[in-house]
């Protein structure tokens, strides 16, 4: 496949420079009225002197640069996207329409709240969803993002140790070892201590190790459930008890709610704060990386000391509380009312879909990764495969390791084969992760026709073609890229003097 | 339902290969009872055309705030977006992707970040830019939060002029660390109060310019009151269009220089999904939380992009990472780039000079208002006004008459006993009639 | 001079008082090409078994514990000029990490010597 072409295109696949090698500082895409300029100048002499070398671009050579950067990208509008807790699912356009109506999108957050009352109404019935939903009785829905959301949870946690005159005593917050790494790393960023529940063999949390550690300075546990290796706690309810009877909190981390929505009610399990990443679970966009959004929903313990701003009804007529003075609140996650686009969107999709349907989402998403545990069992090994997973299948190493294929190598292959690998290497308890989530969006075709895909891998493994796999991708975009290279001398911007590997690579 | 394409025989077949015969064997694991049998009492699934008619029905519910001669601004702008910006990122290869965990197979992601990151550092004049944050208040926070790792000191002190709200959100995320929060008294011209309070403790001095109030103000002095006391200084922002027309804290010797990007490429959209600004100096950037996209080449020594520097991520480093953050702000942080593209230096220095334009015609015109005092007398785009009443009900009534005058002070921070004082701003989307509307409605409020 | 390993595979070589501290061979190889690392500044002080120092490969990062206690008093020029590849080429020779002048003799004697580090490491 060495086959070079005089343009560096590949047919539909065009060669793209970075605008900063093609545009100039006198391109512009954009006509404004001329500006009268300096009579009435008020900057008090601090404006701004030296060029920027900002490039410019018309209209057509903006869209179709960024036309062509788009067709080196794999999507869910293309093909499955088994990312493991990723929730890759279809990505419905009616939200997109919802949240691009100006009734929505041309509103500011701090506008009189006469001219807003409908946008406070749809945060009302989108907190009324996920209330009913996760069967609690109080919603933060601020957070800007899954981590975020874990944030705020453990931040209402803390105020109410606080409130009870423990937060200096009660420290210690018990994290599974097979935990996504946000929630160390929140626990941490809320002043808590992180003690780790060392992972068993069979992928879940056993009350006995969670016991074991509980104290008088325990603050709370920090558990996923479904957990990361895509298996329901069998004692959640259990673990939840006993904690509560410790005096600790339970944030349950909601990044798998998309197996038991509609199920399952987290408020019946015990669970004192769970965040909901709508961009999982209620399909708003993942956009290359967000924007996310991660209401939080609390227990009756926790509702107290939700950050503001706090939607206050009064009568028909729905009013912003804005600061915490006087209140329990615990402060403020940003400096407004969260991610509304994605509000607009999330609701759509609930209403989309109703109970009905979301119990169906719930179902169809098990239902499909069991049906590829079931027909990939036999080929991979499934460390946890004895027993039902919920949405999402893992796979370890050990059948292709010893024959000199590794994770990494694996997902490459699928590279060339046209699909977006599961996700790599996670969780870390797992040696050689290979965790696929087909999600409830995929038709049975769809999800036979890459079970095969993964089968003729399974069975290149075991003929020894291991350069094949050394050697892929081959037919993406970009061969393998060099992560190496890239952190030991980072370049992270474009520089008019230093732009030499691209000369480099030409010479 | 529309969106789930499996059949009912579907189903019938693959819990048979499965080895199951009902859907709830898969589920054996849940407790007892938690199961839930029936459906969770709420509306049942709707076609488009009913969930269209909801949605349509609550957002005719709001006055947007293009039916109105609209002057708010306080940390998020009216601007005019592109039409091609919000195709562009409407594109399923854009909007439909996932984190660049592939990178073979996400350059487009990928090259539009190192754009972003490249035309982010040349508009705030800094060294390096990460892929974006949540917003600009949240940046803020985390820069509150490097500094004192960069530091190891205990103390962040805000000026004056910083948006009440990013400062409660970094001393809500702030506090959690055992880190104090100092906010200085709210002052239309905050330089002075800044430069005489930095004590050998104090990690970081957070200054905004444009401030809160409008004001811009020659960041040296505070600079050299910083570095003096051996703290960073972080220069915040919330209009980002500015630095089209006046220098950035990266001019200044910023240490950090961050703030929100809104403005450019994105809607209003009610307070968010926006895109946070996050840029630092070359020698923190171990300590700069995000993701961050890198140059590099691939197998056959062509050039690409990759997320780089990953070790000091959550998902790498877990408890010692130097944030939980896992998200950047990708649509948004997209629009922005797109927006910025087809801008260019030629139409940034004019799309900012038509709003300092627009904003000295409203300064002009409200200072002619009897008993209207404009209190900045150096901005860019917004101003702050004293009214010889308490400006919320000022704000209310104008609001009924379609005139959206801006925010009162007292709204943001109710203790600043700034009870008068309204501010408000003006853009490219102002006409002159807005601007001649809005101060005769207001002349019509202040004599009643 | 012999060389005494932790199970956290960092090395040392006692001269006199001065302790050289690396990591292991096999901890370079598992690491894979390294990207980075932050070695303490001299002077420092650290107690047995505190974080000394922090290596990185591209995709994970590893903390350095010190193996003895003891204080800094020489840290390898060549990492602090970001020649990270002598760590890989010379794990245990050139890509030494720092000098520790030590306080107890004893911790040294406790660690593995070269053949029970080997047999520690086959167990892995």
């Amino acid at each position: 496949m060495s086959y070079e072409t005089t343009s560096g295109n590949k047919g539909l696949q065009q060669a793209e420079a970075l605008i900063f090698e093609t545009g100039h500082a006198t391109g512009t895409g954009v006509d404004l009225p001329e500006p009268k300029g300096g009579a009435y100048e008020k900057l008090g002499g601090l404006g701004r002197k030296a060029a920027l070398e900002l490039p410019g671009f018309s209209e057509p050579e903006t869209v179709r640069h960024f036309v062509r950067l788009s067709q080196k990208n794999y999507a869910i509008d293309l093909g499955l996207f088994p990312l493991g807790s990723c929730t890759m699912k279809h990505n419905p356009r009616l939200n997109e329409r919802a949240a691009r109506f100006e009734g929505f999108a041309d509103l500011h957050p701090l506008q009189p709240t006469s001219t807003i009352q409908g946008a406070l109404e749809l945060m009302d019935e989108l907190a009324h969803w996920l209330m009913e939903l996760t069967g609690m009785p109080a919603v933060a829905l601020s957070p800007k993002a899954g981590a975020h959301g874990e944030f705020c949870g453990m931040l209402a946690i803390k105020a109410a140790l606080e409130a009870r005159g423990e937060a200096e005593t009660r420290r210690r917050v018990l994290v599974p070892e097979s935990a996504h790494g946000t929630n160390p790393a929140t626990a941490v960023a809320a002043g808590f201590i992180v003690d780790e529940i060392p992972a068993r063999d069979d992928g879940r949390v056993h009350l006995d190790d969670v016991v074991a550690k509980l104290g008088p300075d325990v603050a709370g546990v920090m558990m996923t459930n479904p957990n990361t290796c895509g298996l329901f706690e069998p004692e959640i309810k259990r673990i939840a008890d006993a904690i509560h009877e410790a005096g600790g909190y339970f944030y349950c981390d909601g990044a798998n709610y998309n197996a038991i929505v509609g199920k399952v009610r987290p408020g019946d399990l015990g669970i004192d704060a769970m965040h909901i990443n709508l961009h999982k679970t209620f399909s708003t966009p993942h956009g290359g990386g967000g924007p996310g959004a991660g209401p939080t929903v609390l227990s009756a313990a926790l509702a107290p000391f939700a950050p503001v701003p706090h939607i206050v009804k009064r009568g028909d007529v729905r009013e912003l509380r804005e600061h915490s003075d006087g209140t329990q609140a615990f402060g403020r996650m940003c400096a407004f009312h969260g991610q509304m686009g994605m509000f607009t969107r999330a609701l759509t999709y609930m209403m989309s879909h109703g109970s009905d349907g979301l119990r169906q989402v719930a179902e169809d998403a098990v239902l499909n990764a069991n049906y590829l545990l079931a027909r990939l069992k036999p080929h991979f090994n499934a460390p946890f495969g004895e027993r039902p997973c919920m949405h999402e299948v893992l796979l370890d190493d050990s059948s292709i390791k010893p024959k000199g294929v590794e994770t990494i190598d694996m997902a490459k292959a699928l590279l060339d084969e046209g699909y977006h690998p599961f996700t790599t290497y996670f969780p870390l308890v797992v040696h050689g992760a290979m965790l696929i989530e087909p999600t409830e969006t995929e038709p049975k075709r769809e999800l036979d026709r890459f079970a095969d895909v993964m089968i003729a891998l399974a069975e290149r493994v075991n003929a020894g073609e291991v350069e094949f796999f050394k050697q892929a991708p081959k037919l993406a975009p970009m061969r393998r890229l060099d992560d190496t290279r890239a952190a030991r001398s980072p370049k992270l911007r474009w520089k008019p003097e230093a732009n030499s590997a691209a000369k480099q690579a030409a010479e | 339902m529309r969106y789930l394409p499996l059949t009912e025989a579907d189903r019938q077949q693959m819990l048979s290969v499965i080895g199951a015969k009902h859907i709830d064997e898969l589920f054996v694991d849940v407790p007892k009872g938690a199961l839930l049998k029936d459906l969770i009492d709420l509306p049942k699934a709707q076609g488009e055309i009913e969930v269209h008619r909801h949605m349509q029905r609550l957002a005719e519910k709001n006055i947007p705030a293009g039916r109105t001669a609209f002057f708010l601004g306080a940390g998020a702008y009216r601007h005019h977006v592109p039409a091609s910006v919000d195709h562009l990122i409407q594109r399923s290869e854009f909007l439909t992707a996932y984190t660049p965990y592939q990178p073979e197979i996400a350059q487009g992601t990928l090259q539009a970040l190192y754009e972003f990151q490249s035309q982010v550092a040349t508009l705030l004049d800094m060294e390096v830019s990460n892929a974006s944050m949540y917003d600009g208040s949240t940046a803020c926070a985390e820069a509150a939060m490097m500094a004192a790792r960069v530091t190891k000191r205990k103390k962040i002190v805000f000026s004056g002029g910083v948006h009440p709200h990013y400062i409660e959100t970094a001393r809500t995320a702030c506090e959690a660390l055992g880190l104090e929060i100092v906010a200085l008294p709210a002052a239309i011209d905050d330089e002075a109060a800044v430069t005489g309070k930095l004590g050998a403790d104090v990690a970081a001095v957070i200054v905004q310019s444009p401030n809160v109030f409008g004001t811009i103000t020659d960041l040296s002095k505070i600079r050299e009151a910083a570095h003096g006391a051996g703290a960073l200084m972080v220069a915040t922002f919330t209009e980002c269009t500015a630095f089209g027309l006046i220098e950035p804290g990266g001019s200044y010797g910023a240490d950090i220089v961050c703030g929100e990007g809104q403005s450019i490429g994105n809607a209003l959209n009610f307070g968010g999904p926006y895109v946070g600004l996050f840029t630092v100096k070359e020698k923190y950037l171990r300590q700069m939380p995000g993701r961050v996209a890198g140059e590099t080449l691939d197998a056959d020594g062509k050039r690409g992009f990759v997320l780089t520097l990953s070790t000091r991520e959550q998902h790498i480093r877990r408890e010692k990472a130097t944030s939980n953050i896992c998200t950047n702000s990708g649509l948004c942080q997209l629009a922005w780039t797109i927006h910025m593209t087809l801008l260019g230096e030629k139409g940034l220095r004019q799309l900012a000079a038509l709003n300092h334009e627009k904003a000295t015609q409203l300064a002009f015109a409200l200072g002619a208002v009897p008993g209207v005092e404009v209190l900045t007398t150096r901005f860019y785009n917004e101003i702050a006004v004293r009214l010889p009443k308490p400006a919320q009900g000022v704000v209310d009534t104008l609001a009924a008459e379609g005139v959206i005058a801006g925010v009162a002070m007292s709204r943001l921070d109710p203790k600043a006993g700034m009870d008068d004082v309204l501010i408000t701003c003006a853009t490219e989307m102002n006409t002159h009639d807005d601007i001649a509307t809005y101060a005769d409605a207001l002349k019509k409020v202040l004599a009643q | 001079m012999t060389t005494r390993f932790t199970k956290d595979h960092e090395w040392v070589r006692l001269d006199g008082d001065v302790a050289t501290v690396g990591i292991s061979t096999y901890a370079a190889e598992q690491l894979g090409d390294v990207v980075y690392a932050e070695l303490p500044p001299v002077g420092a002080s650290f107690a047995q078994g505190a974080d000394m120092a922090v290596v990185e490969s591209a995709k994970t990062a590893s903390d350095v514990y010190a193996p003895i206690s003891g204080e800094v008093v020489d840290a390898n020029a060549e990492i602090k000029g970001e020649n990270w590849q002598i760590i890989n080429d010379a794990p245990q020779g050139e890509g030494w990490f720092v000098k520790l002048k030590i306080a107890n003799k004893a911790e040294f004697d406790a660690l593995m010597d070269e053949a029970a580090y080997a047999d520690y490491v086959k167990g892995l």
